[in-house]
C-alpha cells in the first residue's frame, strides 16, 4: 500500500437520523486522521443547504464553487475541492447554501464519487440529519455506513431506524461511532452504557468518543481536534480512524471503569 | 408399490391417494377395500391426496366407490385449495395438508403463519393476519400485528398486538418481555413504569378475567 498506488477509494457515509449528534464533527475529524496517517482523502458535505462540514473543518472562507456547482456543469469537479491548508492530503466538497436537498440526485452521487475513486483512498460523506431525499443521496453511493449515535434513548431509537433503511438497501453491515460520552454521567449510572447501545443496535462497535470541551472549541476556531493530539477526543478519533485500517486498536476506557468492574463482579457473583 | 395407503386411526380409516392415474388409483382402492370388506364395513375414511387436484365429479366417484363398501367418507385432506372447496361443496370436512401422522385437533388449525429471521428495528413493522413468528429481536419503535399468536425467538421490546382482529385467545410468546406496549385483541396493556431488569426469562402474556396477563413460560 505504499508509494504512488492507485487504489480506487473506498466511499465512507457518516450518518445518524437524528440531527445533533456530531456526523459533522466525526466526518471532519475521521478526514484529518486519515489525512495524518498519508491516505488521500475527500470530505464531502451531502446536507445542502444547511452545510456546515466546511466552517467545522475552517475552509468555510475559501469556498468558490460547491457540489450543486458541480453537479449543474458550472464548475468542474477539481475547481469545487478545496485543499486543506494544513494537510496535504484532506479535501473537502463543500455543499451549496442557496439550493435545497432535490438539487442533487443520488444517481449524481453516485456519479460524483465514481469520478473521485481513482484518485482518493477515503470519500467521506456527511449525511444530513432525517431519513428523506438528502439521506438518500449520502447513501446511494455509499461503500460503508458509519452510524454515529449519543447514549441517548432517542438517538439509539433514530440510529436504529436508519440501521433498518441502510440493511434494506443492502449496504450493510454498518458500523458504528458513539459519541459525546460523558464519562462522569455513565459511572453515575445515569447515561446509557456503552453496552446498552450496542445491545439494541447490535452491529459493530467502530469508534467510542468521550464528550470533551475542546471539541466545542476546535467547532468555533475550524481547527478540527484530531489535528492535535493532545486530548482524549482526539485520541478517541484517530484510534477510530486506525480501525477503519483494519488495525485492531483496543478502545480506551474512558473512565467507565467502576462501572465496567462493578458490572463484570455482579456478572461473577450470578 | 402401493400407491394406494389404507391406516386405522382413532377416528376411522385414513386412505392416502399417491401418485399415479386416478383411474387406476380407485380401481387398486375397490379391489383392496372388497378384500376385507368385511374389515372396514361401517367405518368412516378421511381421504388424503396431497397435492393432488380432484373435482366435484371426481370426488363423488370416490364417496360412491366407498358407499359401495358401506365406509362412508366425511373428509378430505389436501394441500390443493381446488380440492378442499370441492369437498366442501360436497359437504366433507376439508383441511390443508397434513402429514400423515400429524391430524388436526379441534381448536387447532393449519392457517398461515409467517416466519421472519431478522430484528425488526425502529420504523419497520410486520402485519399478518395469521400467525407471525420472529426469529430476533423486536426493538423499540418496530411493530407486530398479527390476526393470531405472535411468538418472539428474542426480545419484544417495540409493540406487538396479537389477535388484532378480535380474537382474545391469542397470545404473545418471547423469550425477554419489555414491550413498548403489548395489545391483545381490545386490551392494551403497559409494561408497569420504572425500571425492570431482573433476568430475562420467555414469558407468555394472554387475556384472562377481562385483561392482560403475563405468566412465565414453563
Amino acid at each position: 500500500m505504499m508509494g504512488g498506488e492507485i487504489m480506487p477509494a473506498r466511499v465512507i457515509t457518516i450518518t445518524s437520523g437524528k440531527g445533533g449528534v456530531g456526523k459533522t464533527v466525526v466526518t471532519a475529524n475521521l478526514g484529518v486522521a486519515l489525512a495524518m496517517m498519508g491516505k488521500k482523502v475527500v470530505a464531502i458535505d451531502a446536507d445542502i443547504g444547511l452545510r456546515n462540514l466546511d466552517v467545522v473543518m475552517g475552509l468555510e472562507n475559501r469556498i468558490v464553487y460547491d457540489i450543486v456547482d458541480v453537479v449543474e456543469g458550472h464548475s468542474r469537479l477539481r475547481q469545487a475541492l478545496i485543499r486543506d491548508k494544513r494537510l496535504s492530503g484532506l479535501y473537502l466538497l463543500p455543499a451549496a447554501q442557496t439550493k435545497d436537498k432535490t438539487a442533487v440526485s443520488p444517481k449524481d452521487m453516485i456519479r460524483l464519487c465514481d469520478q473521485m475513486r481513482d484518485e482518493f483512498d477515503f470519500v467521506l460523506i456527511d449525511s444530513p440529519a432525517g431519513i428523506e431525499h438528502g439521506f438518500r443521496n449520502a447513501i446511494a453511493p455509499a461503500d460503508e455506513v458509519l452510524i454515529v449515535t449519543t447514549p441517548e434513548v432517542a438517538a439509539v431509537r433514530d440510529a436504529d431506524r436508519i440501521i433498518g433503511l441502510i440493511e434494506a438497501e443492502e449496504k450493510g453491515p454498518a458500523r458504528l461511532i458513539i459519541n459525546r460520552i460523558k464519562p462522569e454521567m455513565v459511572r453515575r449510572g445515569d447515561m446509557l452504557q456503552t453496552a446498552d447501545v450496542i445491545e439494541i443496535l447490535a452491529i459493530d462497535l467502530i469508534g467510542i468518543i468521550p464528550e470533551d470541551e475542546a471539541i466545542i472549541v476546535s467547532i468555533n476556531k475550524g481547527m478540527p481536534v484530531a489535528l492535535d493530539g493532545a486530548n482524549r477526543a482526539s485520541l478517541a478519533f484517530h484510534n477510530t480512524a486506525r480501525r477503519l485500517l483494519g488495525e485492531d486498536v483496543p478502545f480506551i476506557p474512558i473512565r467507565e471503569t467502576p462501572g465496567l468492574l462493578d458490572r463484570l463482579a455482579s456478572f461473577i457473583r450470578r | 408399490m402401493a400407491s394406494v395407503a389404507i391406516k386405522g386411526t382413532r377416528d376411522g380409516l385414513l386412505v392416502t391417494l399417491g401418485e399415479g392415474e386416478l383411474a387406476d388409483l380407485l380401481a387398486e382402492l375397490g379391489e383392496r377395500l372388497g378384500s376385507t370388506a368385511s374389515f372396514f364395513k361401517g367405518g368412516r375414511v378421511a381421504l388424503q391426496v396431497g397435492a393432488r387436484e380432484l373435482s366435484i365429479e371426481e370426488l363423488e366417484r370416490i364417496r360412491d366407490l366407498l358407499a359401495q363398501n358401506e365406509v362412508e367418507l366425511h373428509a378430505v385432506v389436501s394441500d390443493a385449495a381446488r380440492t378442499r372447496a370441492a369437498a366442501r361443496s360436497l359437504g366433507l370436512e376439508a383441511s390443508a395438508g397434513v402429514s400423515r401422522e400429524v391430524r388436526v385437533k379441534p381448536g387447532e388449525e393449519f392457517g398461515q403463519a409467517v416466519l421472519i429471521r431478522r430484528t425488526l428495528r425502529s420504523g419497520q413493522v410486520i402485519q399478518h393476519p395469521g400467525h407471525v413468528v420472529i426469529i430476533g429481536d423486536v426493538n423499540p419503535g418496530a411493530e407486530v400485528i398479527a390476526g393470531g399468536d405472535i411468538v418472539i425467538w428474542g426480545r419484544l421490546r417495540g409493540t406487538a398486538h396479537a389477535g388484532a382482529m378480535g380474537d382474545e385467545g391469542a397470545v404473545v410468546c418471547t423469550l425477554d418481555l419489555a414491550p413498548t406496549q403489548l395489545r391483545i385483541a381490545g386490551y392494551i396493556a403497559r409494561p408497569p413504569e420504572g425500571k425492570r431488569r431482573g433476568p430475562a426469562l420467555p414469558e407468555v402474556a394472554s387475556v384472562k378475567d377481562g385483561r392482560i396477563v403475563v405468566e412465565p413460560w414453563k
